[in-house]
């Protein structure tokens, strides 16, 4: 256990040098000139500039405007996915017709049905919401299901043995036990949403994150670009990063 | 058998669900499966569309073998020394969640407009899947086949080339299923963005111009071909579980 735990902290130690190294090195090439200012300005440049530019609240309003989409797609697909998953499960003919649908929707580029939702939602925030929704609603569906299919049988069993009611049975012995795995499908959810929503913004929309990138790239405002991108990568990190660690949390409790 | 009449029912549905929305939004907002089907039996016959499909076909097919050949390269490297590979997961995982087309940009200043920007994007989507499944089936080897190449005395490139890579095969496979729709997805916005060719540039201009029977006709195109291919590669995939 010791040497484990030894080994995990010392991995996290060298993973943390090697970003650092990595950003020293873009740092010192950026300044050296290697890497000419206008293929990519120093990390520091970029820092600095976004920490001005989130004082001055230039891009408050797209930052705000797409956190909300990406907030409500994940709600959305997150609720939307748990319902039809468990509709799915509950049905299982239809589940056995769907089940390949499922295992390859990924294959098609959603992106593409964009300037369909757009002609039919028009150009604001609900197509946008929507690509995002039809992009990360499946991987919650897909958890809900696996959660659902192993739940253990002698918690089941448990149940029936203390004649709990249908929904006392849902709520406390289903729902803990599914809870991991919908856990581990919240986290991908939130993840596509990102994606969902940055995407498309960048494709076509007025507002957003994605859009100010798009915009400042088209005027060759570097320094705006690479301090939103920045934004964007230092956000979805953090993002991630406490995702995970809730669901380590959860996974740990599932082993034991 | 049954698998078969199970698909074609989701397809009926789906079929039956566009054609009940076309009715509802009107024609302008969502054409009739009927009437796409009709524009893409039309476009199939111009030497145009073909060319746009080439233009896409090419760029996919670069990809696709510098992300499998760099993934499997690399995920071989961060399997076989398992700290690298600790050190490397998280940082892959970060990368892979993140929406990279914020890094466009970048990409296009670096590369320039044209192939090579289409095809680097392309690799950003498709590499990390690929390396990913590679690293993890390397972990997962059984322990006994490098303990026999080491009592053969194989050198290492012997290891990687007589051992390992035959005991990955079928994970390499299922990574490359989900690098190849992941690969098709980042060279098709690669063509939104910024080309002048290709299927992507073709759905940007329809999408201008408000042509909506143009770009569910492509769009259908594309789900055909990249369910296809998703078919085909599972069909593999699963032939080589079982062997």
């Amino acid at each position: 256990m010791r040497t484990w735990e030894f080994e995990v902290k010392s991995a996290s130690l060298i993973r943390i040098a090697v970003v650092a190294g990595f950003i020293v090195l873009i740092e010192l090439l950026c300044r050296s000139g290697i890497i000419p200012a206008s293929v990519l300005i120093p990390p520091s440049a970029m820092f600095t500039h976004g920490v001005d530019l989130l004082r001055g609240g230039k891009f408050d309003h797209d930052i705000v405007t797409s956190l909300l989409n990406i907030v409500a797609a994940s709600i959305v697909s997150v609720l939307l996915g748990f319902a039809l998953g468990l509709g799915i499960h509950a049905l299982p003919s239809v589940r056995r017709s769907i089940e390949p649908l499922l295992s390859s929707y990924y294959a098609i580029p959603t992106f593409i049905f964009y300037p369909v939702f757009i002609v039919i939602l028009g150009i604001g925030s609900l197509p946008i919401i929507a690509i995002a929704v039809m992009l990360s609603v499946v991987t919650m569906i897909t958890a809900t299901l696996n959660g659902l299919d192993r739940i253990p049988r002698a918690l089941h069993k448990s149940a029936q043995v203390m004649r709990l009611s249908r929904w006392r049975s849902a709520i406390y012995i289903k729902l803990p036990a599914t809870l991991p795995y919908l856990f581990t499908g919240v986290k991908l959810s939130v993840a596509y949403a990102f994606i969902g929503v940055i995407a498309s913004e960048f494709i076509l929309s007025g507002s957003g994150i994605g859009y100010a990138i798009g915009y400042a790239y088209n005027n060759f405002q570097n320094d705006d670009m690479y301090s939103l991108m920045l934004f964007v990568l230092v956000l979805v990190t953090l993002v991630n990063v406490v995702l995970n660690r809730i669901d380590q949390r959860f996974q740990a409790r599932r082993r034991r | 058998m049954k698998r078969v009449v199970d698909s074609l029912l989701v397809a009926l549905v789906i079929v039956a669900c566009w054609q009940c929305l076309h009715w509802a939004v009107g024609n302008s907002s969502l054409s009739s499966p009927w009437s796409t089907v009709q524009a893409l039996v039309q476009m199939l016959g111009t030497a145009a569309f073909w060319d746009n499909v080439g233009e896409t076909a090419r760029a996919l097919a670069y990809a696709l073998v510098i992300a499998l050949a760099g993934g499997v390269a690399l995920g071989v490297l961060l399997g076989v020394n398992r700290l690298s590979g600790v050190v490397a997961e998280p940082i892959l995982l970060n990368l892979y969640s993140l929406p990279k087309v914020t890094l466009y940009p970048l990409v296009l200043l670096v590369f320039g407009l044209g192939l090579s920007a289409k095809v680097a994007f392309g690799v950003m989507h498709g590499l990390i899947p690929i390396l990913m499944f590679t690293m993890n089936a390397i972990r997962e080897m059984r322990p006994v086949y490098l303990r026999a190449s080491k009592t053969m005395r194989l050198s290492f490139a012997r290891t990687i080339v007589h051992v390992v890579l035959p005991a990955i095969f079928p994970e390499v496979v299922s990574g490359l299923r989900l690098g190849f729709s992941l690969t098709l997805l980042g060279v098709l916005i690669g063509e939104m963005f910024a080309s002048q060719r290709g299927l992507g540039y073709l759905l940007t201009s329809a999408m201008n111009l408000g042509d909506i029977r143009t770009i569910m006709a492509v769009a259908l195109f594309l789900t055909v071909f990249a369910l296809a291919c998703n078919g085909l590669l599972m069909m593999a995939d699963r032939r080589l579980k079982h062997r």
